[in-house]
């Protein structure tokens, strides 16, 4: 098959499902028990100091 | 500090662009060479004068401890000139639009000028606020000093090369000819050096980072530095005619070309003026207020949309063009999505305020980063409107175009940005506060007012130039000549410079400001909260 095509025929199967699997599991992790607490520890680090 | 490497480094850089002067194949090559020369030459007798004479470690003070802010100080300084600079060049090209006896050839016409103006908002001042901002913030939220010790330095002057090469070379008419990405191969190849040295001091400062977790704001700078990195080395794959030579063919051709130029130049806007400014908006905002971030978790959701949808949104800026149907409508169907994300991190900046809504009437600072928000709603809303097909066949290749940009570029990147060097100059000069509260405010009112006629100027020429583009009579004919649409654009070009000239009067307080505040001067002036403050019960 010629490259382009592979490619092609790579990026709107494979590649797409790994994205779309990735950033769901993302948006899932962001959910996950005790995310809240990490969040708003993360939030603060700004705050700490000057 | 001894500077011995740095100095001979810069000697033998100057001498290779004496060389390269003498042996061009073209005679711009040469006289860009000859800028080279004189701008290394002077950097050497500069370096040369700074020569310390004593022992190796009597200099040395030990402050390897704290943060390395010297370097900010100087992006500090060079946004704030950098920004009057586009700004005035800007009013100059609207001006030379209006007034077509302005462009004074061959090296001031709009065609040289325009690129000088956006290259020196978008790179110059837009970059150095990028760069500084990213080392002062990236040090705080890892509790760290910068990692690399002197290539901060080089980061920062390497960068101002850049710009002054970039420039020149646009008024000398060397180009490229491609937006945003005008300058020629070797001055590519030397911004490529530069970044490549950016991300090692960036991603270094956050490898030895004593805070555990990586704040938001770093992650979308991170982000903004690595697909940048990305994007000028795909787009700028070219072939020099000769290695003394100013010009080069690009490695692609056609429409495959067109389409890796907008690839860059969409992306340049989302991931330089977006994602690296949501950085600043994710961390000033919360200091300037001293409140966390809304929500977290919708910040991290912000950053994972944007990267992954902006990506594809490139092929809007090619509709009705030879690129295929579906990746037109690919690139649309993705603009519009990025509304969401957009928006959701418009709601979490603006929301970052609730319980201090007060600070909007009391602190300047706040009411700018406050509008700065609002515009980026605006902006992306605009945006993935005019992405949709049926609005570009009307909106493409009018000034409705422009004026989008500017109400994103002046309102959200500008007012950000002004936010954030306001927030940093009392900090880092040790200053108790700025030297006029007030002088921010005509900032905030003079600015606002410039972007809203700018803005509202444009939807107005570009809704009626496309209109006159498209105007058929009863015998199929078109009603207007183009010259007769150029003519009918003159008052609204008229308005547009006044527009941008308000802006710029508002940079000009803000240089002064800074100025005074870096002077340790503190202007006699009425609080504005007292002004501000609500009738007192008096009796």
């Amino acid at each position: 098959m010629e490259t382009y095509t592979a490619m092609r025929h790579f990026a709107d199967s494979w590649a797409l499902l790994g994205m779309t699997l990735f950033f769901l599991g993302v948006v899932a992790f962001i959910f996950r028990p005790g995310a809240k607490k990490a969040a708003n520890q993360a939030a603060s680090i700004p705050l700490k100091e000057d | 500090m001894k500077y011995t490497v740095e100095t001979i480094l810069l000697g033998v850089g100057a001498f290779l662009a004496l060389v390269g002067a003498g042996f061009a194949e073209d005679r711009l090559f040469a006289a860009h060479m000859w800028v080279l020369f004189f701008v290394l030459f002077g950097g050497t007798i500069v370096l040369m004068r700074r020569v310390d004479f004593r022992p190796a470690l009597a200099g040395h003070a030990p402050q390897h401890r704290e943060y390395f802010d010297e370097v900010v100080k100087y992006g500090v300084i060079a946004t704030v000139f950098w920004g009057v600079v586009g700004f005035l060049v800007g009013v100059i090209v609207a001006l030379q639009l209006a007034f077509p006896d302005l462009n004074i050839e061959p090296w001031f016409n709009f065609g040289r000028v325009r690129p000088l103006h956006t290259s020196a908002v978008i790179f110059a001042f837009g970059g150095n606020a990028l760069i500084a901002t990213s080392f002062y913030v990236v040090q705080r939220t890892s509790r760290a000093r910068l990692f690399g010790g002197n290539l901060g330095w080089f980061v920062f002057w390497g960068y101002q090369l850049f710009i002054v090469l970039a420039a020149t070379g646009y008024l000398l008419g060397i180009t490229q000819g491609r937006e945003y990405a005008e300058p020629e191969w070797y001055v590519d190849l030397w911004l490529t050096i530069v970044w490549v040295a950016y991300l090692i001091v960036f991603l270094g400062t956050i490898l030895v980072r004593k805070e555990p977790h990586i704040y938001v704001a770093n992650w979308f700078y991170l982000a903004f530095i690595v697909t940048i990195a990305m994007l000028h080395i795909v787009n700028n794959l070219t072939v020099p005619v000769s290695f003394l030579g100013s010009k080069s063919y690009s490695a692609f051709a056609g429409v495959q070309d067109a389409l890796t130029q907008w690839w860059y130049g969409h992306n340049a806007v989302g991931f330089f003026l977006t994602a690296g400014f949501l950085a600043m908006m994710y961390y000033f905002i919360p200091k300037q207020v001293n409140r966390p971030v809304y929500s977290y978790r919708l910040s991290i959701i912000h950053f994972w949309s944007l990267i992954f949808m902006y990506i594809w949104a490139g092929p809007h800026h090619l509709h009705y063009t030879a690129l295929p149907d579906w990746a037109q409508t690919l690139g649309m169907v993705f603009s519009v999505m990025l509304w969401m994300p957009s928006w959701g991190g418009m709601i979490n900046g603006l929301m970052t305020l609730s319980g201090a809504w007060d600070k909007i009437r009391t602190d300047p600072v706040v009411r700018m980063m406050v509008m700065a928000v609002a515009f980026y709603g605006m902006a992306t809303f605009e945006g993935p409107m005019m992405s949709i097909k049926a609005v570009n066949s009307l909106s493409h290749y009018t000034d409705w175009t422009i004026g989008h940009v500017h109400s994103g570029a002046l309102g959200w990147n500008g007012l950000i940005t002004f936010g954030a060097v306001y927030y940093l100059v009392p900090k880092l000069w040790n200053r108790e506060r700025l030297y006029s509260l007030r002088m921010v405010n005509w900032h905030f009112w003079l600015a606002t007012l410039g972007i809203v006629v700018y803005a509202a100027t444009m939807w107005v020429a570009g809704i009626q130039q496309g209109l006159m583009w498209r105007e058929y009579d009863d015998q199929g004919f078109l009603v207007y000549s183009f010259a007769e649409s150029v003519a009918a654009m003159f008052p609204y070009y008229v308005m547009r410079a006044a527009g941008g000239a308000l802006f710029l009067a508002g940079a000009l307080l803000m240089a002064f400001n800074v100025t005074m505040t870096i002077l340790g001067r503190v202007r006699d002036e009425a609080s504005i909260l007292d002004a501000a403050a609500l009738p007192a019960a008096a009796e």
